[in-house]
């Protein structure tokens, strides 16, 4: 007991060094975090109905890693925007769905109902951006004149006229040009309520590293790389739709790098400077003789842009999509958004932090909940109200409200969402690395001139 | 004190004057007339007259006087001279040409720039951040060159240079152990001085300050007007200089230009002005 402080101390010590070297340095930090969501993934499925099984464990790390890297790329888009900027564009879900459906129309077979240009891969991921940017650029340019809350509302209108007209029967199929003899009849369309079939998208040139034949994986053969992977694979008990999602959700990780790359480029320089100041104060921008409207117009379009081809990566990957699916309702741009303010707007790692522990703790945790909850407390029927359920509370049968409890879990993520916001509000607004210190120059400034430092 | 100081000051600008003529640098290429021309400026905010008329002139080179009682309009007129807010009438013309309306970031790429009287740091950005913010037509301010790698090194060889002269400035201002601090952290006068560099590093031809003392200790204080002078004398700068304290006034500024309600009530040396019956009624009071 006597050298119990002593030793305590050193302990202490030695945690404190580990954690000033994993905090200081963002890739350890981010590499510190995803091991810790692995943990606790694999921690729930050996808890859970699938037990040891390392198929599943493999599906489950892939699946969250998949869900870190979308948020993730969208949180950095977004921080561009709103973290660099102080743009308040809420009306990501919106550029995400240009971006998607500009890529349909350029690469979608034309014999395909609805039809498209049938254009290389390529061109229709750049056309998407494109797109995206373009509408940003459109969006803003009467809104970004005004007060920021102008540009919140107009944002988060487009994005939900967009989503409706492309529900909309009117654009299920439309002939353009077909009153000009000198152009050729174009027909395009959104599918409306039956969707959009993308033979052509992100997920196949990673399936044709494995397969032969990637638009149809069954039907043909494997290549050598897929002999051996998915030879390798399923010996180990890892199902072959696993692999080819695992080899996609390595390029999404590492065009999360890129983003990341990109992003803290844009602001460790006189461009991004200027973006900074922006954000501060625009009056002070201006009086120094910064013309930020063209700052903010660029940095929207570009911004719009990385929006547009997360849409596509996210989920033109599919093969198909309608516009009513989640991913393009405005509670999608919530979403990037709390995972923004977790992990702290103006911070790119903080960015990717925020998604993961988003994608990880909030999105995808408390399923595995439900499902072991389930497995491990023979709980019953849950009551089917709430009222039900609570009626047990009175008679101290809490086995009814806990059974109703984790039954709408999927629901109540919203509740445990809310309380996180309200909790971060309080007691750390900047989110977990928002404390907006990052560089603003391409050269290290302390750096004094005429001392033996300088280079 | 002020005879003396005055007359010694007139001796430093006489002889300033004379290095000018012999020197021919970038001063001379915008000679004759007056620096700012302000011409029946007016301005109301849903029916209450900021600006009622005001007519007034800065001589290049010099160092003027914009005084007058609380409410006045002084602040009000710099917003309209540098484009912060639209006028109602009038014009504004800067080394003859017709500035008026023009956005501010426009205003401020010809050479006239200005402060806030209460000061406006970025506060989130270090004190160096603010300072390299400041230089015009910065290499690396289009997103391509900020961004694509054949252009990077040429930007930070700019921000290198860029960096120098920021330290400089930091020293001269006597605030480079705060370079690193956020400016948001920064006290009321320190932040008077931050503006202050800020404005110059934009290198302009005219400076429009707003009660840039406030806050400031006596000793800086004088040491900056003594660099205001030489950069008038060196450069060839015009000051506007908004301010209630008359001994500054009455010891720096060759020219004052005294507002009230809006208008023009006087303008001249600072000795005339002093001694004027409307100024002392409207303004100073009877003591001085």
């Amino acid at each position: 007991m006597s050298d119990g402080p002593g030793a305590l101390d050193g302990v202490r010590r030695r945690w404190d060094a580990a954690a000033t070297r994993v905090f200081g340095n963002d890739p350890l930090l981010v590499a510190a975090v995803m091991l810790g969501i692995y943990v606790l993934f694999t921690a729930m499925t050996l808890v859970g109905p699938s037990g040891g099984d390392l198929g599943a464990i493999v599906s489950n790390l892939q699946a969250v890693t998949f869900w870190t890297a979308l948020y993730a790329m969208m949180a950095l888009a977004l921080n561009l925007h709103w973290g660099y900027t102080g743009l308040f564009n809420i009306g990501v879900a919106g550029f995400m769905a240009v971006g998607v459906y500009a890529f349909a129309a350029l690469t979608v077979p034309p014999s395909a109902s609805p039809p498209g240009l049938g254009l290389p891969l390529v061109v229709g991921i750049a056309g998407g951006m494109l797109a995206a940017a373009f509408v940003g650029v459109l969006t803003a340019l009467p809104a970004l004149r005004l007060r920021a809350d102008y540009l919140a509302i107009v944002t988060v209108a487009l994005s939900e006229i967009i989503r409706r007209s492309l529900l909309s029967p009117e654009l299920e199929e439309f002939t353009l040009f077909s009153n000009l003899g000198f152009v050729p009849d174009v027909t395009l369309g959104s599918g409306a309520g039956r969707g959009i079939n993308m033979p052509t998208n992100p997920s196949i040139p990673v399936k044709s590293v494995l397969y032969t034949d990637p638009g149809n994986p069954a039907a043909g053969g494997r290549t050598v790389v897929g002999k051996a992977v998915l030879g390798a694979a399923e010996s180990a008990g890892v199902r072959e739709t696993v692999v080819s999602q695992f080899a996609y959700t390595l390029v999404l990780v590492a065009v999360v790098v890129l983003f990341y790359w990109l992003l803290v480029r844009v602001g460790n320089s006189p461009f991004g400077r200027v973006l900074k100041a922006i954000r501060e104060d625009e009056l002070v921008a201006n009086s120094l003789g910064k013309d930020t409207r063209v700052f903010k117009i660029k940095v929207f379009a570009l911004g719009c842009a990385l929006m547009g081809l997360g849409g596509i990566l996210w989920e033109a990957q599919r093969g198909f999509t309608d516009a009513s699916v989640t991913t393009f309702r405005p509670l999608q741009t919530f979403y990037i958004f709390v995972a923004l303010i977790i992990g702290g707007a103006g911070s790119n790692t903080g960015s990717v932090l925020g998604g993961a522990l988003f994608a990880g703790l909030l999105f995808q945790g408390p399923l595995f909940v439900r499902r072991i909850v389930a497995h491990l407390l023979n709980l019953g029927d849950p009551p089917s109200t709430f009222v039900g359920a609570a009626a047990g509370l009175f008679s101290l049968e809490l086995g009814g409200f806990l059974a109703y409890t984790v039954n709408n879990i999927s629901e109540l993520r919203f509740v445990f969402l809310g309380l996180v916001l309200i909790y971060l509000m309080q007691r750390r607004p900047t989110g977990l690395l928002g404390h907006r210190k990052e560089a603003a120059a391409s050269v290290d400034l302390m750096e004094r001139p005429g001392g033996e430092s300088d280079e | 004190m002020s005879d003396d100081a005055t007359a010694a000051r007139a001796a430093a600008a006489d002889a300033a004057a004379d290095a000018n003529a012999d020197e021919t640098g970038d001063v001379d290429a915008r000679t004759g007339g007056p620096a700012l021309e302000v011409e029946d400026l007016r301005k109301s905010f849903a029916g209450l007259v900021a600006v009622d008329g005001a007519t007034f002139s800065v001589e290049q080179g010099s160092l003027t006087g914009l005084i007058g009682p609380n409410g006045a309009g002084k602040s009000t007129t710099f917003n309209c001279i540098t484009g912060v807010h639209d006028v109602d009438g009038g014009t504004v013309r800067f080394f003859g040409e017709d500035v008026t309306g023009l956005r501010t970031n426009r205003v401020a790429e010809r050479g006239l720039v200005r402060t806030f009287q209460i000061a406006r740091e970025l506060e989130e950005m270090t004190v160096l951040e603010n300072l390299m913010l400041a230089p015009g037509d910065q290499r690396g301010e289009t997103l391509a060159q900020a961004v694509l790698p054949g252009f990077r090194d040429a930007v930070r060889d700019r921000e290198r240079a860029l960096r120098e002269e920021v330290w400089e400035t930091l020293e001269l201002f006597e605030i480079d152990h705060l370079a690193d601090e956020q400016a948001g952290n920064l006290s009321g006068g320190q932040r008077k001085l931050l503006e202050l560099s800020r404005a110059l590093l934009t290198d302009p031809d005219m400076l429009l300050l707003d009660e840039p003392f406030a806050g400031v200790n006596p000793t800086l204080e004088e040491k900056l007007l003594d660099r205001i002078h030489a950069l008038q004398r060196e450069r060839g700068l015009t000051f506007l200089l908004v301010e209630h304290d008359m001994d500054l006034i009455m010891n720096h500024c060759e020219h004052v230009i005294v507002m009230h309600q809006g208008q023009v009530l006087a303008e001249g040396p600072p000795e005339a002005v002093r001694d004027d019956e409307q100024v002392i009624d409207a303004y100073l009071g009877e003591e001085i």
